[in-house]
């Protein structure tokens, strides 16, 4: 592409295609790397059971769960913080450890505000009600495994998901400017299994979401 | 991969043998997914399943194709399959990019897909960068078209009635040695990777893709729409009066998703 200047630059494509990856071919070095890279980001969920014990989450025993709700961003998990969780009513069960370019989680469950973690907490009077809160950001390749680590083990009969979440008002489509939109607001997806009564407007298009919620 | 849904009539289901299968390469311009949005819209095609997938950024919004209040409210993710048995068509429609390091995963899926589900051809739309044109290419039209060996037995006369041009391979080593061409599809995302391997493993697939550059590219979708239609009829194309040239470019519909493409309204207070 040539610039007013007449210089000609690679012009990046808003379609997310980089020439680069097609062009090289992948040498066994980079194989390597690359397969140490991908253990590095590798996501670990430690659960504590019943009996206190930590242990690595195994495919063997499913929780039995009716509700789960997740709260992704700093300020769903504030949210959660600020006016659900407390000491009396909820325990901690499990904590997620991972690490990409933006954070690190660790493993343990006593955390600041201001860290980023991923902790489950359980109802303690009514233990298939559980609660998710995910401050750090989970990176685009380690979305799925998060998903398929966190839900392979709960039993999915009559299970209510809720996925708590922000975006700025600046993203949101509107026909008018958003300047004048009274903020913050509520929009919510639902799946057609979700029979009962939405407590705010759903999202129009061209509205999306995307990252980890989506997922 | 392939997760067959029970929404939409139960004729449409998940029997795929013999059909022509559409695929947007996620490429410059994102040209291929837009045309793709057209046909899907202006055929009222149903939704007969989804792609269960890692490669692709996970996203999720309502119906893009609604008309009216009562179906705007289903559930629309990254990588959605549409069929309409009556014309034997099922169609792909990708909504994000791909995860560094998984376009060679999901090219492996999808034709294992194709090769499965007993598809009888792929049609990829896709787009190269304008820039990289050289001076032939600058002139006449910016459209081409790439056939596997296996498709070129199949449709390779038709190709040349309707006088379109193949895509042209351009010098490995420019400058140096001549002599060697390559495909070379700049911008094209994934478009090259699946066509060498549809080569190797003898399915029938075609390639339609035009030279473009980002910015407002939905005169290029409907570009690309009518030259896809030009072979596969899926809509009536008008003869316009007053130059004589077949144009099927007023016949798309446009989705409703498309609205708000470039930004909010204004805020009256900047003036």
């Amino acid at each position: 592409m040539a610039t007013f200047f007449g210089e000609v630059v690679v012009a990046p494509s808003r379609a997310g295609v980089d020439d680069d990856e097609e062009a090289r071919e992948e040498t066994p070095e980079d194989r390597e790397i690359r397969r140490e890279l991908e253990k590095k980001r590798e996501i670990d969920i430690l659960w504590t059971l019943k009996s206190g014990a930590s242990t690595e989450s195994s495919a063997d025993e499913l929780f039995a769960c009716s509700q789960f709700i997740v709260a992704i961003g700093r300020n769903a998990a504030a949210f959660l913080s600020s006016f659900i969780l407390d000491s009396v009513c909820w325990e901690v069960v499990g904590v997620v450890k991972l690490w990409n370019e933006w954070c690190r989680t660790t493993s343990t469950t006593n955390v600041l505000p201001t860290d980023s973690f991923c902790l489950f907490y359980r109802l303690i009077s009514d233990p298939t009600v559980l609660l998710c809160q995910c401050s750090c950001y989970v990176a685009e390749d380690q979305q799925f495994q998060w998903l398929e680590k966190v839900f392979g083990c709960m039993q999915k009969e009559g299970l209510q998901v809720t996925v708590l979440s922000t975006c700025p008002v600046a993203d949101y489509k509107t026909q008018e400017s958003t300047l004048t939109l009274p903020s913050p607001f509520l929009k919510a997806l639902k799946t057609k299994e979700f029979k009962e009564q939405v407590c705010c407007p759903l999202l129009e298009q061209p509205n999306i979401v995307r990252d980890l919620p989506a997922a | 991969m392939f997760v067959p849904c029970e929404c939409g009539g139960g004729s449409a289901g998940s029997d795929f043998k013999g059909f022509t299968l559409l695929v947007p390469a996620v490429s410059v311009g994102n040209v291929g997914q837009l045309a793709i949005d057209l046909v899907i819209s202006t055929l009222g095609m149903t939704k007969v399943g989804y792609f269960y997938t890692d490669c692709l950024v996970p996203m999720v919004g309502n119906n893009p194709y609604a008309t009216a209040e009562e179906n705007s409210m289903e559930l629309s993710i990254n990588a959605e399959v549409y069929s309409l048995p009556s014309k034997k068509l099922v169609v792909l429609q990708i909504r994000s990019p791909f995860i560094k390091n998984k376009y060679r995963p999901f090219c492996q899926t999808l034709l294992s897909w194709v090769k499965s589900s007993k598809c009888a051809r792929v049609i990829l739309l896709s787009s190269s960068h304008a820039y990289q044109c050289n001076d032939e290419q600058l002139l006449g039209t910016p459209l081409r078209y790439l056939l596997t060996p296996d498709l070129e037995k199949a449709v390779g006369g038709l190709m040349q009635e309707l006088n379109w041009k193949e895509m042209e391979k351009v010098a490995a080593y420019p400058g140096i040695n001549d002599t060697e061409k390559v495909l070379h599809i700049p911008g094209g995302g994934i478009t090259k990777l699946l066509f060498t391997e549809s080569c190797s493993k003898e399915i029938q697939m075609a390639v339609l893709l035009k030279f473009c550059s980002e910015g407002d590219n939905i005169p290029d979708a409907f570009a690309l729409a009518d030259y896809l239609n030009e072979w596969l009829q899926l809509v009536q194309s008008e003869v316009s009066a007053s130059n004589n040239s077949t144009d099927a470019s007023s016949q798309w519909k446009i989705p409703s998703s498309w609205r708000l493409l470039f930004g909010n309204g204004l805020p009256p207070a900047l003036f």
